[in-house]
């Protein structure tokens, strides 16, 4: 196809196979971490290691229209910003800082809604790990944007 | 026999204090500078095993209250330790980002990561 | 120079194995370190966060500040990769190596 590619169709076969499944499993070890080993850093690394293997195989000039390189920061600041926000906006309701019990989601109740509470912090660390190791990425393979 | 009690009972804190004798000497006795960041990395998880060991329990499960086992605090094992330690093993990587990041810059100063000739070169340009 | 090394490192080895006397037993329940705080994050998690994985609920609810810091940290490292390998005017190689190293080493 282009050039930019690894030069070999079995890497590039097992690695297009694979991306879509480890995006999936991230998504899994993030949403299932209240039950099970997981969370949101563990499945944020694991987002991460998704775009990264895309690039590694596909070469920067195809990797980086699918997942440009100044979204990954965006993605770090608004992980971080959902996790500020699930601590200041129970602080608006009278209770304390990361006091998840007060968050304005009225169909839930006290410890369903603490589930939810980490549930969202969890998405939050998720979005933030992921932006940031691919922002680390990115600046250590010495890709300007 | 008492010995070998001891060493059962103790061969974890040996294996733990020989990872970090090799992470303590890569960081002096190397030269090199990525040798040096090995050698912090070896330390650093050195020290994550010394926590994961301190969290075991006899007769305990992983930390997934499970409703067939009660929520007795004997029957799981220490979750405090596997917390600490899942937020240092994220912040030891990103440390690593930083290290190799402050590494590339040396090295496109320098042309070198050898920290015998990065001093020579600092002395040289001082003066 | 190698033999100082061996020697600080044996006596580093033999400092840390000194130090290990004063700890408790592998796997032994009574540990100090078990008996403190965690029991009672594995006893309250089910009724405070309905949250069965104890990690979980520790990591993001008993101790939310403690993660909260840790991914600032994690931001800020990322921020710090960007700026440090940052190309900026004047900061080539050749003035690198001549007149601004002052500026930022």
């Amino acid at each position: 196809m282009i050039k930019q590619h690894y030069q070999s169709i079995i890497v590039q076969t097992i690695c297009s196979l694979l991306i879509p499944f480890i995006q999936l499993f991230a998504l899994y070890v993030i949403f299932h971490g209240h039950y099970g080993p997981g969370g949101g850093f563990q499945g944020g690394v694991l987002l991460a290691v998704s775009i990264i293997l895309q690039r590694l195989y596909l070469g920067t000039k195809i990797a980086h229209p699918k997942f440009p390189p100044k979204l990954t920061m965006a993605f770090a600041a608004v992980g971080l910003l959902i996790y500020g926000l699930a601590g200041i906006i129970p602080m608006a309701y009278g209770a304390s800082f990361l006091d998840y019990g007060s968050l304005p989601l009225f169909w839930v109740h006290d410890a369903e809604l603490r589930a939810l509470g980490i549930l969202i912090v969890e998405i939050g660390i998720g979005l933030g790990v992921f932006g940031t190791l691919v922002l680390i990425f990115d600046n250590l393979v010495g890709e300007r944007w | 026999m008492v010995a070998i009690d001891l060493f059962l009972s103790r061969y974890v804190y040996l294996m733990i204090v020989i990872l970090l004798a090799i992470g303590l000497y890569g960081m002096l006795g190397k030269r090199n500078l990525l040798k040096k960041l090995i050698g912090m990395n070896i330390f650093q998880t050195a020290i994550f095993l010394f926590f994961i060991e301190g969290a075991t329990k006899a007769g305990g499960t992983v930390p997934v209250i499970d409703e067939s086992l009660g929520m007795e605090a004997a029957k799981y094992i220490n979750p405090l330790p596997h917390v600490l330690i899942l937020t240092g093993i994220v912040v030891g990587l990103s440390l690593t980002g930083v290290a190799l990041a402050f590494l590339l810059r040396i090295y496109r100063a320098y042309k070198t990561l050898d920290d015998r000739d990065i001093m020579a070169n600092m002395k040289e340009s001082s003066e | 120079m190698r033999w100082l090394n061996a020697l600080i490192m044996l006596l580093f080895v033999a400092l840390m194995l000194y130090a290990t006397v004063g700890l408790p037993d592998h796997a032994d329940p009574q540990a100090p370190a078990n008996v403190h705080v965690s029991p009672t994050y594995i006893e309250d998690t089910i009724e405070d966060t309905h949250t069965p994985n104890v990690v979980t609920s520790v990591l993001a609810d008993y101790r939310g500040y403690d993660t909260l810091g840790e991914t600032i940290v994690i931001f800020t490292a990322g921020l710090a990769c960007v700026l440090i390998l940052m190309k900026r005017k004047g900061n080539d190689k050749a003035t690198l190596s001549k007149h601004h190293r002052s500026d930022y080493m």
